[in-house]
């Protein structure tokens, strides 16, 4: 009970929301904005700040402009992080984006009408279940399955090759295996939204291209792929943001390496905070990280308003 | 992170949605009926697609069968065989070993108190917002879905350094605030969509009997909306349980550590023994598992206000 004023039974309101009943609101946003404050928009300048100093994280930091920036651009880590972090897109964003789309047409457009949507939906819950797991429990699972001696070498071994590849443990494997594991992960999530999508479609336009004579995949890439363009934009935006700032799977798989192998700008930052202790390092780090998320935030808007234009 | 959540929210949102126009699609359906049940391919295409979602589960089964093999018979007949013995202690000195109860326990804690907060915090802006409709809404809701963009690295030395000077460092508090005003950025978001479609004429008659803003909210908002607030309940605990990345940093000792941090920290420990670690896996892959089987109907349930936007 915490106002008795402004129920506003009086005469001289004219609309129910007033300047003075919307004051009445305001304590509701207390709580959240306080939060807001303390946990997002303090925080984020205060990290700003720290990118322009040279700091242990003990004592006082010492103020050194633009020097970390600097640095960065010279630094060959930064820019392989960013590097892998455009392979992590392909393997989060775009693989399960074109496999999801593909799976999903199958399932909705063929499975189900043969095979019934109990089918389908298993199915379907098969593939989300991965997506669902704490990443850190799919990264244990996949750490134990990719060892030297886990189960895809093993199976590899019975197959005859006396001399399989350490999947995490060589430069040359990790960033793939890494990648394999990624696309397990994600390709429930575009699928099921695709689903949903389908369902969205009038079936007309499929029966239309059916009585044409255009064959299933002549449906799939000129009904479905184009009217379901809104949940693929999703799907790419929240995925690819996503594989900017993944952090978990690296750290419970490969913990960035072998040597640079698997490091990302967020695994980077971390290590720079926790690891060598170059905290204003770090913040630039991942100052930079921030600016490139919401610039390509505002790319895919922009990209997209575009099409929705025409 | 946050936006990683929130492109799940959507997802799990979404499974039935679908559904009700399929139906009505019989005659389609009943039209070409005659040429879906000739030849092989259907049934070629079962069989790909069924091989493919067991490919997707094999990690489910193979720690689950593993786990209770005992270090010899997995020695004879490695990883990919099925088990010839059963044996529980695997499972047992996992749980033994890292007090798998204590971080059951701190992951409920935790989630929980994320549920709650966080849909608590989410409700109260989205009535400010939704129904208050405060100055300056649309800015405000905008800077939200920012924020929800901005990395959790851009945030975490300042809120490390800041809980380190409060004495919250180390503490399940100092997660629980953080994680309930970050998950109630896209919980606001969400309410206050479905909020701004609120039949007005139910408010303007309660407020003519004379209730003033908390009872419109607590007895008439919040019981038409609540769906949508278990959902969102749901929608945080689970993403509160995976999280891994603020747990790590905030939650150092054992006594405090989530499910997901304790996994996360097991790579290493366990590779002399296979048979302990894919034990490990599947005590952590099982809360999941369970999650996602009671949840199920909930979220989709949800479907329609996560479609609402």
């Amino acid at each position: 009970m915490t106002t008795t004023a402004t129920i506003a039974r009086g005469a001289g309101r004219v609309s129910p929301l007033s300047r003075q009943a919307r004051k009445g609101y305001l304590r509701y946003l207390l709580p959240g904005a306080v939060g807001f404050l303390a946990v997002v928009f303090v925080p984020f300048l205060m990290n700003i700040g720290i990118s322009f100093t040279n700091w242990s994280g003990v004592g006082s930091p010492t103020f050194v402009g633009l020097e970390n920036y600097r640095r960065l651009m010279r630094d060959h880590f930064f820019w392989s992080a960013f590097e892998h972090s455009i392979w992590f897109i392909v393997a989060m964003a775009i693989v399960p984006t074109v496999l999801g789309l593909f799976l999903a047409a199958v399932l909705f457009d063929y499975i189900e009408p043969r095979f019934g949507q109990r089918v389908s939906s298993v199915l379907r819950a098969g593939f989300y279940l991965p997506q669902v797991l704490p990443v850190a429990v799919a990264g244990v699972v996949w750490g134990w399955i990719l060892n030297p001696y886990g189960a895809i070498n093993a199976a590899l071994q019975q197959l005859g090759i006396d001399d399989p590849p350490n999947w995490l443990g060589d430069s040359r494997w990790a960033l793939p295996s890494v990648m394999l594991v990624l696309v397990w992960m994600q390709l429930g999530y575009g699928l099921v939204i695709f689903m949903a999508g389908m369902a969205r479609i009038d079936p007309q336009y499929h029966e239309a291209a059916e009585l044409d004579g255009a064959s299933w995949f002549a449906r799939f890439r000129h009904v479905t792929v184009p009217h379901l363009r809104p949940e693929v934009f999703v799907v790419l935006l929240t995925t690819a943001i996503a594989a900017l700032k993944v952090f978990g799977p690296v750290y419970v798989l490969t913990k960035g390496g072998p040597g640079n192998a698997t490091n990302v700008p967020s695994y980077y930052s971390y290590s720079n905070f926790f690891g060598s202790l170059q905290v204003g390092y770090g913040a630039a780090v991942a100052t930079i990280l921030t600016l490139v998320v919401i610039a390509m935030a505002i790319v895919f808007i922009r990209i997209q308003s575009k099409n929705e234009g025409v | 992170m946050t936006l990683t959540k929130e492109a799940r929210t959507v997802t799990i949102g979404s499974p039935r949605v679908g559904r009700r126009a399929r139906t009505g699609s019989s005659p389609k359906r009943a039209g070409s009926g005659s040429r879906h049940r000739r030849g092989a391919t259907r049934w070629v295409t079962l069989g790909l697609l069924a091989l493919a979602a067991v490919l997707a589960l094999f990690p489910f089964i193979l720690a689950a069968v593993n786990a209770v093999k005992t270090a010899g018979d997995y020695a004879a007949h490695g990883p990919l065989a099925m088990p010839h013995s059963f044996d529980l202690n695997g499972i047992k000195t996992f749980w033994q070993n890292v007090d798998y109860t204590n971080k059951l326990t701190n992951s409920i804690i935790i989630s929980g108190s994320v549920a709650v907060v966080g849909t608590l915090i989410s409700l109260f802006n989205a009535y400010a917002l939704g129904i208050g409709k405060v100055r300056a809404r649309r800015s405000l809701l905008l800077l939200l879905l920012l924020a929800t963009t901005v990395p959790q690295e851009a945030l975490i030395y300042p809120l490390y350094y800041m809980a380190n000077n409060t004495g919250l460092y180390n503490t399940k508090l100092v997660v629980i605030i953080i994680s309930s005003v970050m998950s109630s950025a896209f919980g606001t978001y969400l309410i206050a969509s479905t909020l701004s479609e609120f039949p007005r004429g139910v408010l303007e008659a309660a407020r003519i009997d004379g209730a003033n803003r908390w009872q419109v909210l607590r007895m008439i908002v919040v019981p038409i909306i609540w769906p949508t607030l278990t959902v969102l309940m749901t929608f945080f605990f689970i993403w509160t349980w995976n999280d891994f990345f603020l747990p790590l940093i905030m939650l150092p000792s054992n006594d405090n550590q989530t499910v997901s941090v304790a996994m996360g920290s097991l790579q290493g420990q366990y590779t002399s023994s296979p048979t302990g670690l894919a034990a490990a896996s599947l005590m952590g892959l099982l809360p999941a598992v369970a999650f996602f089987l009671i949840f199920q109907r909930t979220l989709t349930r949800g479907a329609v206000a996560g479609a609402v936007k």
